[in-house]
Formats: C-alpha cells, sequence, structure tokens
C-alpha cells in the first residue's frame, strides 16, 4: 500500500489491503464487529459497532497495536447517528497508527469503556464524558475532568454556542 | 445530583477518602512546585503518600471549540498558547495535519527550516523543565544559567517571527515569511557555544550529590506501565520503551537527519534527566545538520489559494491582491475528511485530530498533548515515597498546565 492508495468502504478496503494485521485480527476475532472500513491519506479507519468496541481494543492490542495514543469525539448534530468516536491506536512495533471509529447514536448515549484495555484512556473518556455528555460503562471514575463539577451542558456539543449561554 | 440533561454528576472519591489514619493534604493550585495550576489532592499516611488525585481543568480556556469557530489559518496562532514553552512544535504539527488534508507538498527548503526550528523549540522546552526542576529540589543556580542560553533562543524567535513566545510563524503551506539573512549565521554561532553550556549545566547538577539523592531512585516507572499509562517523550523512553516519531514514524524530512535516541532502562527521576540531557546534545546535532545541509528555494508552498501572497507581489499584480482578499475574508475550503498528526515535541508525543466538512473552518480540532495522559501517571511513581518526592517527580515528567487543561 502507498501514500496516493484511497479504499473507501469496507468491501474495498477488504480487497485493496486484505493482509493488514489489524484487519485480519478483527476478522478472525469477529467479522460482525467491523461494520465499515477506510483507507484514506495513508491512515487506516476501522469502524467498529459500537457494543464491540472493548473487544475490538483487546484484539487490535494483541495484534501489535500496543499503544492507545488518542481518544476524542465528533458531534455530527443534526445528523444520526449524532456522535462518532475515534481511537488513535499505535504500533512501536509496526511504527504504524490505526483509528478505530464508533458511531453512537444520541439515545444511546453510553458506550463500553476501554480502561480495562488501556488504562490511559481513563482521563480521555472522562474528557468526552465531560465535553460531550457520553457515558462510558464500567469506568472507574467517570466525572468531569476540565469544568467545574456543577457546571450545567456539555460544551463540545455542535448545539451548544462558542460564546456559552449568557 | 444531575446536571440538566439528566446527566449524574458524580462525587469526587476524595469525599469518602478521608479515614482516621489517613490525611487528606491539599496541593496547589497554587504550589509552586506543581509548574502552574495543578491541584493535588493527596491521601497521606504520616509521610508516605497512599493516593493522588491530580485535579486539572483551571486553566480550560475551551481552545478546541473556539477552533470551530475560526478559519484554518486563524487556528495558527491559537496552538501557540497551548503549549506556550515549546510553541514551533504546535504550530507544526497543526500546520503537518493541514497540510496533509489539503494534500499540500512543502518545499525542501521550508521543511529543514521547520525542523531547524522545532529543535530549537525543543531546546527551549528542556531548557526550562531543566532550570525548574533543579530549583525544585533545591538548586537554585541552574535556573539562571538555562535562562540565559534560553534568553539567546528566544531572540532567534524573535528574529524569524518578530515574537519571542507566541511565534506563529509556521503556517499552513510553509513558514510565514522569509528568514532574516543573517538568521543561520546567529543560529550557527548560538549552536557552536551551546553544547559547553549544557557541560556547564552537566558540572553543576550530575556530580551533586542533594540532587542525586533527591532522584536517584525515585519516581520508578516500568516500561509496561509507561505504555498502559500513555506515558510518552522522554519518561517513556527513561523507562527503556525505544520509540522517537522523529526517527520511527518521520515527518517533515526527518528521515534525512542523522541523530541518536537516547534510551536508559532505570526509569526513575534520574534515568529521565539524563536521557533529556543527552536529548539537548542530539538536538544541537540535527540543527548543524540543518545548518551545513540547508536546501535554497522557497518557503512558501505553490498554492496561491491557499498560502498568502508577498507583500511585494501584492502592490504590483492583481491576481496576488484577489488571492489574499479571498483567504483573509473567506478562508479556504478544505476537502472533507480525517486527519491525525503526531509528532514528537519537546514533551512526548503531540498529535492533532482535524475532521474537515469541506468548509472554510474546521469542523473539528482536537490535540493529544502528552502532559495530559503523563499526569496518569503521577500517582504510580509517587505511590508509597515520600510526600517530598512528589515535587522531584512532577519537575521530572516536565508538564505544562496550557497543554493539560486546554
Amino acid at each position: 500500500m502507498s501514500a496516493q492508495d484511497r479504499f473507501i468502504g469496507k468491501g474495498a478496503v477488504l480487497a485493496g489491503i486484505p493482509e493488514h494485521p489489524a484487519i485480519k485480527a478483527i476478522l478472525a476475532w469477529n467479522p460482525q464487529a467491523l461494520s465499515d472500513a477506510c483507507f484514506d491519506r495513508s491512515e487506516l479507519t476501522l469502524t467498529i459497532v459500537a457494543d464491540e468496541i472493548r473487544g475490538a481494543a483487546a484484539t487490535v492490542q494483541a495484534a501489535g497495536y500496543n499503544f492507545f495514543e488518542d481518544m476524542t469525539a465528533v458531534d455530527w448534530f443534526p445528523s444520526s447517528p449524532r456522535f462518532q468516536l475515534s481511537y488513535h491506536i499505535l504500533s512501536h512495533s509496526l511504527k504504524e497508527r490505526i483509528r478505530l471509529r464508533v458511531l453512537v447514536d444520541e439515545q444511546r448515549s453510553s458506550v463500553d469503556s476501554i480502561t480495562q484495555v488501556w488504562p490511559s484512556a481513563n482521563y480521555y473518556e472522562r474528557e468526552v464524558f465531560d465535553l460531550f455528555g457520553l457515558r462510558f460503562e464500567e469506568h472507574p471514575n467517570l466525572r468531569r475532568i476540565m469544568m467545574p463539577d456543577e457546571w450545567v451542558g456539555h460544551p463540545l456539543r455542535k448545539d451548544y454556542p462558542v460564546e456559552g449561554y449568557r | 445530583m444531575t446536571d440538566v440533561i439528566g446527566t449524574p454528576i458524580l462525587e469526587a472519591p476524595v469525599a469518602q477518602g478521608a479515614k482516621d489514619q489517613h490525611m487528606v493534604l491539599n496541593m496547589g493550585p497554587q504550589h509552586p512546585a506543581t509548574h502552574g495550576v495543578l491541584r493535588l489532592v493527596l491521601e497521606i499516611d504520616g509521610e508516605i503518600v497512599v493516593r493522588i488525585y491530580p485535579e486539572v481543568g483551571y486553566l480550560h480556556t475551551g481552545i478546541e471549540k473556539t477552533c470551530e469557530a475560526k478559519f484554518y489559518q486563524q487556528v495558527v496562532p491559537m496552538t501557540d498558547r497551548i503549549n506556550y514553552l515549546d510553541p514551533l512544535s504546535n504550530n507544526l504539527c497543526y500546520a503537518l495535519a493541514v497540510e496533509k488534508l489539503l494534500d499540500l507538498q512543502i518545499p525542501e527548503k521550508a521543511q529543514w527550516l521547520r525542523v531547524l526550528l522545532a529543535e530549537l523549540s525543543r531546546l527551549n522546552s528542556h531548557l526550562i523543565w531543566l532550570g525548574t526542576h533543579a530549583m525544585d529540589i533545591g538548586a537554585l543556580t541552574v535556573f539562571l544559567y538555562t535562562f540565559r542560553e534560553r534568553e539567546d533562543i528566544l531572540r532567534l524567535f524573535e528574529a524569524v517571527a518578530g515574537q519571542r513566545m507566541m511565534t506563529s510563524y509556521i503556517r499552513i503551506g510553509g513558514l510565514a515569511m522569509e528568514p532574516p539573512l543573517d538568521f543561520l549565521d546567529r543560529v550557527q554561532a548560538f549552536v557552536r557555544t551551546f553544547p559547553e553550556k549544557i557541560d556547564e549545566y552537566a558540572n553543576l547538577l550530575t556530580g551533586n550529590p542533594i540532587f542525586k539523592g533527591r532522584l536517584k531512585g525515585v519516581g520508578y516507572l516500568s516500561g509496561a506501565d509507561a505504555i498502559a499509562l500513555g506515558v510518552t517523550g522522554p519518561p517513556m523512553r527513561a523507562s527503556g520503551v525505544d520509540f522517537d516519531t522523529r526517527r520511527d514514524m518521520p515527518y517533515s524530512s526527518y528521515e534525512k537527519f542523522q541523530f541518536q535516541v537516547p534510551i536508559s532502562t532505570y526509569g526513575d527521576c534520574w534515568a529521565r534527566y539524563e536521557v533529556r540531557l543527552i536529548e539537548m546534545r542530539e538536538s544541537v546535532k540535527i540543527i548543524q545538520q540543518a545548518l551545513d545541509g540547508m536546501p535554497e528555494g522557497p518557503v512558501k508552498a505553490d498554492a496561491p489559494k491557499i498560502v498568502l501572497p508577498d507583500r511585494e507581489k501584492m502592490k504590483t499584480q492583481m491576481e496576488a491582491l484577489i488571492h489574499h482578499f479571498k483567504i483573509v475574508t473567506e478562508g479556504f475550503e478544505v476537502p472533507a475528511g480525517e486527519v491525525y498528526q503526531g509528532i514528537e515535541a519537546g514533551h512526548g508525543q503531540t498529535g492533532y485530530y482535524v475532521v474537515s466538512d469541506g468548509t472554510a473552518k474546521p469542523y473539528r480540532v482536537h490535540m493529544r498533548y502528552p502532559s495530559f495522559a503523563t499526569l496518569q501517571a503521577l500517582e504510580t511513581m509517587c505511590k508509597g515515597r515520600m510526600l517530598a518526592d512528589v515535587v522531584a517527580v512532577i519537575g521530572s515528567i516536565d508538564i505544562v498546565l496550557g497543554e493539560i487543561d486546554r
């Protein structure tokens, strides 16, 4: 695969880079968990079904993607599903980064925490909880991290005005 | 207790943590050894630390939210203000991320100058770390020496960018302008004398029995813990994890430079001190290579709809004037997509996650800053140790609260 390659959609990615270690590991573990995939600008994005994120995280960790680098959310308001969670996982041995993507409905607003797989996700999940209002199941200490505890609302949501409520 | 949309607000665990035999002690946010506004709630058993609850957010300014209301080029000055000790690395990381979205080719000279400036910025960051860390331990003199050299670096920044700290010099598509004619000579003069300055710091500290005693064996972090807790940069390499983004996932033509990545397996505060000291020497080597092999050519990409035209062209060419007006008033549209760009900044792995929806304003900008994750390892490093060691450990992981709180 080279920087010019561009595969959009699960079928194209599976046909284009079938030997990719992360894709192979996910397919060997649970093919249903992978709902979509995309390889664009040398970055691989795997969309995981919302219920399966913890299992997928453990699977890619076992496949050599050992370092949890970053995690955040994107609010696609008003479209549905509203929230997207992006996990960036780095491999020290393969010298490569992948992105796991989870789409979350507004009604659902709760995802499994991956702190059992990578304890470093702790602060990142707290930040998403604080600024987007998404909850993480079985998180050890889910409370606000940036805003004061008594703050009302979640500032990084798109329906929250930039200058705040006055 | 719930907020308006019914999300439960959970109580701080400290509220139940105060037992009879353990004392809860509040350290910060105004404590001078916390390098800003970090607040630590410490549970101590006599002098022994049992638990640490870092409380952050005192400096939260909602930069990520503000970015969503700005044009792409207007975000650059905001990135300076996140990690104000390493401004050019922030500029570089953001510029690389947007250039990846735009699929923009950067001229070679701009790439080399970026490397040179990023390394100067790393030296700046490490000098402040060394001065304040030694000052926390009680060696006040070193601070005066490191700030002497930092002043030289800030003068170099002032020469290229017109600003000492908030440089905003690395822009989308290259650099803001050509550096002044004598800039490379001034950097050469600095690089020639700097290695002996590092020896000077080492003379003051490496053999100092108090400094040694305060750091050796203190704040141990294993390599496995460093990875599990998200620690990056010099603290991770001091724990024996051999990874440096500059060498392993090169960006901005770092693959053309030869340098060593210092590793230590001791994992204590002393190892972090030694790793950073060697890193400073390696940075000097990189700067020297950049000076020796500096290519000729423009410092801005050939993309008139993205990069602001030269001032001279604007006075003579109608086209340039139109492009300038368009960029300043409407910004430029960036193709839809999402990218993540990671670099090795002074404190560790910095990353920018930029999501575009095809308009002139970023849909979402998220910054991964090393101090935010590294702070999670503080408890592991301090648990079971004396209270006074907490100060040494905070100094050794080199946190900046601006990048934690954003």
